[in-house]
């Protein structure tokens, strides 16, 4: 799967980190999302997906490959 | 078929559950007109997949100034006071949850465990030392957020006890009158406004000393202080002290978590999704939107019910049931869209921490009054809420 996330929509709320971290990540400073893993491992899938749906601003796209 | 009015009356003798008409309301239409007490013709949202895709589309306002207030006769309100970032739109919005989002992100959050242990050590000893019994919305509720959110802030040790006291008495006590209230919170931006230059002078390791390194003025700080504070406290005791009553009003699920102290973190989902937080959300439609095949048009309020969408049985099976071994993430107790709560990871970290002392402290924990006896915020609260939690062990 390749994930890619829109660092403008992107409201800082950590959701991503705390469903994903080693998949994503926040800046110190303001808290917006850094992607860890751009193509995350199969077993890592079905996280990706809940942080996905958790994401509040709709910032993160899962793309299947 | 239209609503008149959001139904705010809870089912008698289940002070935890939503106003039943909310369930018929939501198996007719999901997305239903409804009359405003005002007179204004909006809609009001029971549905969990129609409130999500509502609270995630901007081109839905949340300012106070444009909704019409679904129950009560308090006219208009005016807009959001200085630092209410949960009533802006973007992108005065998106500057102020920047300068702040980095102050909650998952990684900060994380090294305020060891002190959200300690402090809740610290009360829990105390709670043993003078009971059984013991009010816990005194013992903990009220102290654990409030010394929290002071820890962020930076508010000095020292004056960590006055500013508990004009907290409580902010907005916590039963007997409070909107005037002491009031004193009580022009106390506390006092005091956060003293604070403010003092950081700036000499900054130190918190919030406000952040905040003092960018570009916003000492007035600008002192609302965002006074609002995290209102948005943290009440908030995370009210969860706290309902949830709680929650599990000793269903000591199998107690049991359990006793058994399992693992489950402590699915059960904190949980409870969040059972009981909710306040009778909704407002939004404003900015122009026309179609929402799920609904029509709504520009100026409509649009009135979203998370507790109605918490139990839509389309999203959680059985949903009226507590269970702490289910999959509860996803609920809207800390809404969804760009307004998403800021501080939920240290709501969650407080919660969990607090549960979780609890039962290894106090694992014969019960109510000492009847459920019926335990004092409940009137519906028109429009945070939920209890007074006083009596318990005994
Ligand atoms: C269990 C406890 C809590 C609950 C249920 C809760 C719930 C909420 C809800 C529903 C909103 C959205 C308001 C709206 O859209 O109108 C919100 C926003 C907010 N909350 Fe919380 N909250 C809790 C704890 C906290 C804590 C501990 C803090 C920080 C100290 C905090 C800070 C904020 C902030 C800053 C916002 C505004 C976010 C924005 O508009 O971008 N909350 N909260
Ligand atoms: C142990 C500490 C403290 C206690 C027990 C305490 C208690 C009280 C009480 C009982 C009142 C009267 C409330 C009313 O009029 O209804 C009051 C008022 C007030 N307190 Fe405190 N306080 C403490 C610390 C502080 C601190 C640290 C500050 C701010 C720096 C502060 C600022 C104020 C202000 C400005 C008022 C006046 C509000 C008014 O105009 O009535 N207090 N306090
Ligand atoms: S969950 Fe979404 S909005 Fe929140 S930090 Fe991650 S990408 Fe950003």
């Amino acid at each position: 799967m390749k994930v890619i996330v829109d660092e403008e929509r992107c409201v800082g709320g950590g959701q991503c980190v705390a469903a994903a971290p080693d998949v994503f990540d926040q800046r110190d400073d303001d808290g917006v999302v850094v992607l860890l893993d751009p193509a995350p491992p199969h077993e890592r899938a079905a996280a990706v997906r809940e942080a996905a749906m958790l994401c509040p601003a709709a910032a993160i796209v899962v793309v299947d490959t | 078929m239209t609503v008149n009015g959001l139904p705010l009356a809870r089912p008698e003798g289940r002070p935890l559950d939503p106003p039943p008409e909310l369930a018929e309301i939501r198996a007719r239409a999901p997305i239903s007109p409804m009359t405003y007490p005002d007179g204004h013709e909006g809609w009001l949202v029971t549905g969990y997949a129609q409130a999500r895709a509502v609270l995630a589309d901007n081109r839905f306002s949340a300012r106070y100034e444009l909704a019409h207030l679904p129950y009560g006769d308090f006219g208009r309100l005016p807009p959001a006071p200085a630092g209410d970032i949960s009533a802006i739109d973007p992108p005065e919005h998106t500057r102020y949850r920047r300068l702040l989002a980095g102050a909650f992100t998952v990684r900060r959050m994380a090294l305020l465990a060891e002190r959200a242990e300690e402090i809740t050590v610290g009360l829990l000893d105390a709670m043993a030392g003078q009971g059984p019994p013991a009010d816990l919305v005194t013992a903990l509720a009220q102290p654990l957020p409030g010394l929290m959110i002071c820890e962020l802030l930076g508010v000095p040790a020292a004056e960590r006890e006055g500013f508990q006291r004009h907290a409580a008495a902010g907005i916590l006590d039963a007997d409070v009158t909107p005037e002491d209230a009031y004193r009580a919170w022009a106390a506390l931006s006092e005091h956060i406004g003293a604070l403010v230059p003092i950081k700036r002078a000499a900054p130190t390791e918190d919030l406000i000393s952040d905040l003092t390194a960018g570009d916003l003025t000492d007035e600008e700080i002192t609302g965002l202080g006074v609002f995290l504070l209102g948005a943290g406290l009440d908030t995370t005791g009210s969860v706290l002290a309902r949830g709680v009553f929650a599990l000793l009003t269903h000591p199998e699920q107690f049991a359990l978590l006793r058994a399992d102290p693992g489950l402590v973190e699915g059960a904190v989902e949980e409870l969040l999704r059972y009981l909710s937080i306040g009778p909704c959300g407002l939004r404003t439609a900015l122009e026309d939107v179609e929402v799920d095949g609904v029509l709504i048009r520009a100026g409509q309020t649009v009135t979203i019910s998370q507790p109605a969408a918490n139990r839509d049985p389309a999203r959680f099976p059985d949903p009226d049931a507590l269970d702490v071994r289910r999959d509860a993430a996803g609920h809207l107790t800390f809404t969804h869209g760009i307004h998403q709560c800021l501080g939920q990871h240290l709501a969650r970290l407080e919660l969990r921490v607090a549960l979780r002392g609890l039962i290894a402290r106090f694992p014969t924990l019960r109510l000492a009054v009847e459920p019926g006896d335990v004092p409940m915020r009137d519906e028109y609260a429009n945070v939920y809420g209890l007074y006083r939690l009596p318990v005994a062990w």
